[in-house]
C-alpha cells in the first residue's frame, strides 16, 4: 500500500496495459516527447517507443477515427484527448462512428477503443478548457462513460475498460491530479457496473461523481456536525448508471441531493433526478435536490470561477433545505 | 464455350464488364422497389459511376479492406457481397447484410472486410488511416480502399486523414469518386482549388488522375496504386466520373443542364466496355444478351430472397447496442 497522485495511478494503469497487451498503444497530442499535457504519460514513450507512445498532430477529428479504425482492425487503442472541450472536434467520429458501428453492421463489428480526456473547472483555464461536459456523451446508446473519482478507480478502470469490447470514454476531472490517495498493490480490475458508497449516512442520500466527489464529502462531514447523517454515492459509471445504489440509498434515507459540475439544463443530474422521482417516489419525503454548475461559459478569475462550480457549502445549504 | 473462351485475354474484360452490368441493373431493379415502397429510406445510386467501384475493388486482395460512402451499392457487390444479402439490406430484413440495422447507407460485413457505408461525408476517412495503422502495427501487408466524392474534399477529416496517413506512411488508398457535384454543388462553386490532386500533392501523397468512366483505366491505375500503397504508403487516386441519376431518389436535379447529363451518358462505361468487346470479337450480341440474362436472373432471385426475408423480432431491438445488450439479465 502506498500514497500516490491521481496522475501516477493513471500512469501506472497506461504502463501496465502496455506492459501486458501487445495490441495496446497510446496516442494523442503530445502523449509522447511533451510527457502528456497533464504530465500523465510522463516516462512512458522512453519506455516503450515511438510506435505504442504516438504523438499525434493536432487533428481530434483524425486520430480519433485512427482509433477506431485501428481497434476495428484488432489493437486496443488508448485515445488521449487533452480537454473534453477539444473532444467536441471528434465528436463525429465519436458518436456517428464508435458508438454506431456495433448496431449499424448488425453486431459484426465492434470498436474496442478507450478514450480518455480531461474534464471539469478548478483552474482558471476558461471557457474553452472547463467544461463538464461528460453528461452529453452518457446521453448516447453505445458508449460506457466513466468517472474515476478517486485513486483507486484512476489505476483501477483501465484495464477492465480496455476488456470491454465496445468504446469507453474515461473522464478524468483536471483538479484531481494532483489528489493523493492509497494505492493497494494487489488492487484488482474495479467493477465498471456499480456505484460505490464513499460514506455511510441514514439521512440524506448525496449523489455525485468525479470532481465533485471532494466537495460532496466535505458537506457531509460538516452536516455529521450538525448531527445529520449523509451518505454518499459515487456513480463512476455515468452510462450505464447503477440506479439499484442510489435507489437502495434513498429508500433508507428518503431524501436526495444530486450534486454534478455539469450545467443543470438537460444535464446528467436531471437525469438522475428523473429516474429517482420515477422509481422512488413513494420513498422520499422532499423533492430532489440538485446542486449544479451556474448556467455560464466558465470565467477566468478566480473569484467568479468559485462561484460557478458546487462547493460543500453549496451543498450543505442545498442539504438544509430539503430538511435533512 | 463463351466467344470469351476463345479469347483468353479478353476473359477478364466480359468479367469487368458483368460486374458493371451486375451493379447497374440492382441498381435499376432497386428504383422500382422503391417506387413500389419496398426500399424507403435514402437510395443513392451509383448509377455511372460503376467503372470506379469495380476498377479499383479488383486491384483488391482479400484480405484488404474497403470504406465506402453512402453510395455504396456497387463496392458491396463489386467486393463480393451477395446480391441477396444486399437487396434484402435495402428491404430491411433480417437476412440483410447489416441485418436491416443499416439500410442502404450502412453496408457492412466482416467477411469481406467491407466497413461501411459511411454517410457522413469524410467521416470513413480516419477510420481508413486507423484500419491501415492497425495493419501496420500488426506487420499486415494489407492496404485499405477509402472512397468517397469530391463533396469529402472540403471537409477537415479529409485533410487531417490525408496528413496523418502521409506522417505515418500508411497503406490508405484514397479513392476520390469526383463526380463534380457534391449534392447539388458543383466542385467549382466549392473548392478554391478545383484541381485535387494538388491537393494531394500538399500531403506528399502521390496521386493519379483517371478516367473513371473507363473501367480498364481505373483497373489499370488501381493495379498500381494498390502495390505501391501496400509497400509505399498512401496514394491517391482521382476517378473523374459522373452519376446520371440523382444525388438520391429526392433529387429534382435542377443544378444540372440535360445537355450536360446527357453528354455524360455518351460516356456509359458499361456500352462503351460491350462495344469494345464485340469490335475485337470477344463477346458478340448473343453473348451479350445471355450475359444480361444472367445478371437479370441474379436480381430477380435477390429480389425473392428478400421478399422472402424475415423482419427482426422487436424484441431485439435493443441488440447489438453494446456486447450483451437486449439479451435478458445481461449487464448493460
Amino acid at each position: 500500500m502506498t500514497a500516490v497522485t491521481y496522475r501516477e495511478a493513471v500512469r501506472r494503469a497506461l504502463r501496465d496495459a502496455l506492459a501486458t497487451d501487445d495490441r495496446v498503444f497510446l496516442m494523442g497530442v503530445d502523449v509522447g516527447a511533451y510527457g502528456g499535457c497533464y504530465a500523465v504519460s510522463l516516462g512512458l514513450l522512453e519506455e516503450f517507443g515511438p510506435e505504442r507512445v504516438r504523438d499525434t498532430p493536432l487533428s481530434e477529428s483524425a486520430f480519433v477515427g485512427a482509433g477506431i479504425g485501428a481497434a476495428l482492425g484488432g489493437m486496443l487503442p488508448i485515445v488521449e484527448i487533452m480537454t473534453v472541450n477539444f473532444s467536441l472536434l471528434a465528436l463525429d467520429q465519436i458518436v456517428n462512428n464508435a458508438a454506431t458501428y456495433r448496431y449499424m453492421s448488425g453486431g459484426q463489428m465492434h470498436v474496442p477503443l478507450v478514450i480518455r480526456m480531461t474534464t471539469g473547472a478548478g483552474r482558471q483555464l476558461g471557457a474553452q478548457h472547463s467544461h463538464s461536459l461528460e453528461g452529453w456523451y452518457a446521453h448516447v446508446p453505445g458508449l460506457r462513460i466513466l468517472a474515476p473519482a478517486t485513486v483507486t478507480d484512476a489505476y483501477g478502470m483501465l484495464a477492465p475498460a480496455l476488456v470491454d469490447p465496445d468504446p469507453v470514454l474515461i473522464f478524468e476531472h483536471g483538479a484531481l491530479y494532483h489528489v493523493k490517495g492509497e494505492l493497494p498493490d494487489d488492487l484488482g480490475p474495479v467493477d465498471l457496473t456499480t456505484a460505490v458508497i464513499r460514506r455511510a449516512g441514514g439521512d440524506l442520500t448525496l449523489v455525485t461523481y468525479g470532481g465533485t466527489l471532494p466537495a460532496s464529502l466535505d458537506a457531509a462531514e460538516q452536516l455529521a456536525g450538525e448531527g445529520v447523517g449523509a451518505e454518499v454515492i459515487d456513480l463512476r459509471s455515468l452510462r450505464p448508471l447503477d440506479m439499484d445504489t442510489v435507489l437502495a440509498s434513498v429508500a433508507r434515507t428518503h431524501r436526495a441531493l444530486v450534486v454534478d459540475e455539469g450545467w443543470r439544463s438537460g444535464s446528467l443530474s436531471a437525469e438522475v433526478s428523473a429516474r429517482i422521482t420515477e422509481q422512488a417516489f413513494s420513498d422520499l419525503d422532499a423533492p430532489v435536490g440538485r446542486v449544479c454548475s451556474a448556467e455560464v461559459p466558465m470565467p477566468y478569475a478566480k473569484h467568479l470561477e468559485d462561484a460557478v462550480v458546487p462547493r460543500a457549502a453549496g451543498v450543505v445549504a442545498a442539504a438544509r433545505r430539503l430538511g435533512a | 464455350m463463351t466467344d470469351a473462351d476463345a479469347f483468353p485475354g479478353m476473359q477478364h474484360q466480359v468479367h469487368l464488364l458483368r460486374q458493371m452490368a451486375r451493379i447497374r441493373r440492382f441498381e435499376e431493379r432497386a428504383v422500382e422497389l422503391y417506387s413500389a415502397t419496398a426500399i424507403r429510406g435514402f437510395l443513392h445510386l451509383d448509377i455511372g459511376q460503376e467503372a470506379c467501384a469495380v476498377g479499383v475493388t479488383e486491384a483488391l486482395e482479400p484480405d484488404d479492406a474497403v470504406v465506402a460512402t453512402y453510395r455504396e451499392h456497387g463496392h458491396a457487390l463489386a467486393r463480393g457481397i451477395t446480391m441477396r444479402a444486399v437487396m434484402a439490406e435495402l428491404e430491411g430484413k433480417v437476412e440483410g447484410v447489416s441485418r436491416g440495422r443499416g439500410g442502404s447507407m450502412h453496408l457492412f460485413d466482416v467477411a469481406t472486410r467491407f466497413f461501411g457505408g459511411n454517410a457522413i461525408v469524410g467521416g470513413g476517412l480516419p477510420v481508413a488511416v486507423g484500419l491501415a495503422l492497425a495493419d501496420k502495427l500488426r506487420g499486415l501487408p494489407r492496404v485499405t480502399a477509402c472512397f468517397f466524392g469530391d463533396g469529402a474534399v472540403a471537409e477537415g477529416e479529409f485533410h487531417e486523414s490525408m496528413n496523418l496517413a502521409a506522417l505515418w506512411h500508411l497503406p490508405v488508398l484514397f479513392c476520390c469518386e469526383n463526380n463534380r457535384y457534391a449534392m447539388g454543388t458543383a466542385l467549382l462553386r466549392a473548392q478554391s482549388e478545383p484541381d485535387l490532386a494538388v491537393k494531394a500533392a500538399a500531403y506528399r501523397v502521390p496521386s493519379w488522375s483517371v478516367d473513371g468512366m473507363d473501367v480498364l483505366a481505373v483497373e489499370e491505375a488501381a493495379n498500381r496504386a494498390v502495390e505501391a500503397t501496400r509497400f509505399g504508403g498512401p496514394h491517391f487516386l482521382e476517378l473523374r466520373t459522373y452519376r446520371f441519376r440523382g444525388h438520391s431518389m429526392y433529387d429534382p436535379d435542377r443544378y444540372r443542364s440535360t445537355d450536360e447529363i446527357e453528354a455524360w451518358k455518351e460516356r456509359d462505361p458499361i456500352p462503351r466496355l460491350a462495344t469494345a468487346l464485340r469490335d475485337a470479337g470477344a463477346l458478340d450480341d448473343g453473348a451479350r444478351g445471355r450475359m444480361e440474362e444472367e445478371v437479370a436472373a441474379e436480381v430477380e432471385d435477390a429480389v425473392a430472397f428478400a421478399e422472402a426475408g424475415t423482419l427482426e423480432p422487436v424484441e431485439d431491438l435493443e441488440r447489438f447496442v453494446t456486447a450483451g445488450s437486449g439479451v435478458p439479465g445481461a449487464a448493460r
